[in-house]
């Protein structure tokens, strides 16, 4: 068992519905602090619903139900205002949303959103951001072109500026790379090593391997049901499911 | 080769009905040009009618006109927009928010008359408003409500739905999204609702006959409690009313109406342009 000061995320007893359908059964999981906490499995195993649910992002759902809890530092998610939990566990979706605005309103939308005018201050946070997501050097003089005229690899780490700027204490991760090329890929992948050292990560991805090289520990998902757990290398290494091993080695999935 | 002769026939099916629908668009601009034409100068624009209003301009007609139509927007505007962003983003599918849409639908099939009575009643003589343009804008603000609602939900309902999950995932309140992320990008068509209801606001006689029309006043108003001349009704005092009247100042009475409602349409779609390239997609 994890030791407790050292838990992020707590996630107990948690049941998704969406109407009939269960995309999470039963399913309990701790998050450390400043790992990266790979989730793999297969479409339909519920990683998104999971995901959605740390965030109650889910919440604007009108046909989501869900019961048990999920807490952060200690605290029952369902007992922070939803502003304030999404202000603090970010997430960077698979395809990249930039808004419709230029580059530096994009990553200025979060901070503007919570009360900060300063243009100065405004513009320390576009600078960090964009440099922490390793894109400062190709964007900064061009800052207030649109956002949807850069590159699928470059909006994707746009979408990491942007909810770097609003300095969250967790980023979850769904897919961040399913659409980007092998270049691209990397970046966003040595970003993520990064950000580690900060943030506490969590990682959704369809791609096996990539679990397997930036994950600390992994968790494999399968209709809604958490198969196994484990340091990414013993995951990987000595699975102790059949499913996960069939899984890991590509025969189903 | 039959698919070919189907392929023709359906395109001159469907281009002449096409022009079917230009033909009478034309020809009404190009009569009432015709006939209208010489009756508009300087004068016929700034003056007072004349003679019984046999000669002189039409300028209280025209600036009563302006009157009721800002007036209406003034009015509908606002308020069909906010009611809009609370059926699309705020009320929950139940019985009471199908009974407004049903209400919505039905409201944009209300003859204007009716609108004309509703309005003496409510307006005139509960309210006390008399027949004033205050009782003349409401009455129009409400017939072009439901047209304004219902462009405005088209517009909210197309904003992309990331827009909205990417604004909330960074944090932002309800409100806030909808105020920075969904509103911006809803108002090119809010804008054509609006266009659409002015056009219609300026047009109509009926509303306005029994609310605030004036057949004819010495002087301006000078208050929103005071009756006022209106284009479209004095183009039915002078047809139909008054004996006499040269026809071209009737033609010239209707090409004005006609003028201003396309220069108001204009405005509106300028602005619309203007809001559609402050876009950065």
């Amino acid at each position: 068992m994890v030791e407790p000061d050292n838990t992020k995320l707590s996630i107990r007893d948690l049941t998704i519905r969406f109407g009939n359908a269960t995309a999470l059964n039963k399913f309990s999981l701790d998050i450390r602090r400043n790992e990266i906490f790979t989730i793999i499995g297969p479409a339909n195993s519920g990683k998104s619903s999971l995901l959605q649910s740390l965030n109650r992002l889910n919440d604007l759902n009108p046909v989501y139900q869900k019961s048990g809890t999920v807490l952060i530092d200690g605290q029952d998610v369902d007992k922070i205002d939803a502003e304030s939990l999404r202000k603090r566990v970010g997430i960077v979706f698979a395809l990249p949303f930039p808004l419709p605005l230029s580059i530096f309103d994009n990553i200025a939308y979060g901070p503007r959103m919570h009360g900060i005018r300063n243009k100065k201050k405004l513009s320390e946070i576009v600078e960090k951001g964009l440099r922490d997501a390793y894109l400062w050097d190709e964007v900064k003089d061009r800052l207030q072109t649109p956002a949807m005229n850069l590159s699928g690899g470059q909006q994707q780490r746009l979408c990491i500026a942007r909810i770097l700027a609003v300095d969250p204490e967790v980023i979850m991760f769904d897919e961040p790379t399913s659409g980007l090329d092998p270049i691209s890929t990397a970046r966003v992948e040595e970003t993520l090593r990064v950000l580690k050292q900060r943030y506490t990560i969590i990682l959704v991805t369809n791609n096996v391997a990539q679990a397997a090289r930036v994950g600390d520990r992994t968790a494999f998902l399968l209709m809604g049901e958490l198969i196994e757990v484990d340091e990414t290398k013993h995951l990987f290494t000595s699975p102790k499911d059949k499913r996960t091993d069939d899984y890991i080695t590509g025969k189903f999935g | 080769m039959k698919v070919q002769l189907q392929q023709k026939i359906a395109f001159s099916v469907l281009f002449f009905c096409t022009l079917l629908v230009v033909v009478p668009v034309l020809l009404i601009l190009v009569i009432i040009s015709i006939k209208g034409f010489s009756a508009i100068d300087l004068g016929f624009l700034t003056e007072m009618p004349t003679s019984g209003m046999t000669a002189g301009g039409i300028f209280p007609a025209i600036l009563g006109t302006l009157y009721l139509v800002f007036g209406a927007i003034l009015f509908a505007v606002p308020l069909g927009v906010l009611s809009a962003i609370y059926l699309v983003e705020y009320s929950k599918d139940n019985v009471l928010s199908r009974l407004v849409r049903l209400a919505i639908v039905n409201l944009a099939g209300v003859p204007s008359v009716v609108y004309g009575l509703f309005g003496l009643g409510i307006f005139v003589l509960f309210l006390g408003f008399g027949a004033s343009i205050l009782s003349g804008s409401l009455t129009l603000g409400i017939m072009i409500l439901p047209v304004i609602i219902t462009a405005s939900r088209e517009a909210l309902e197309s904003v992309p739905r990331s827009f909205r999950i990417v604004s909330f995932s960074l944090g932002a309140s309800k409100w806030q999204t909808i105020r920075h992320s969904v509103l911006p990008h809803a108002l090119p068509g809010i804008l054509t609702g609006t266009i659409l209801g002015l056009g219609r606001a300026a047009g109509e006689t009926a509303p306005i006959l029994f609310t605030v029309a004036a057949f004819y006043l010495p002087r301006l108003p000078q208050s929103v409690f005071d009756q006022t001349m209106a284009l479209p009704y004095h183009l039915y005092v002078i047809s139909t009313q008054v004996p006499g009247i040269p026809e071209n100042i009737r033609y010239g009475t209707a090409l004005v109406l006609l003028l201003l409602v396309l220069l108001l349409n204009l405005a509106a779609i300028i602005l619309r342009y203007r809001f559609r390239k402050r876009k950065k997609w």
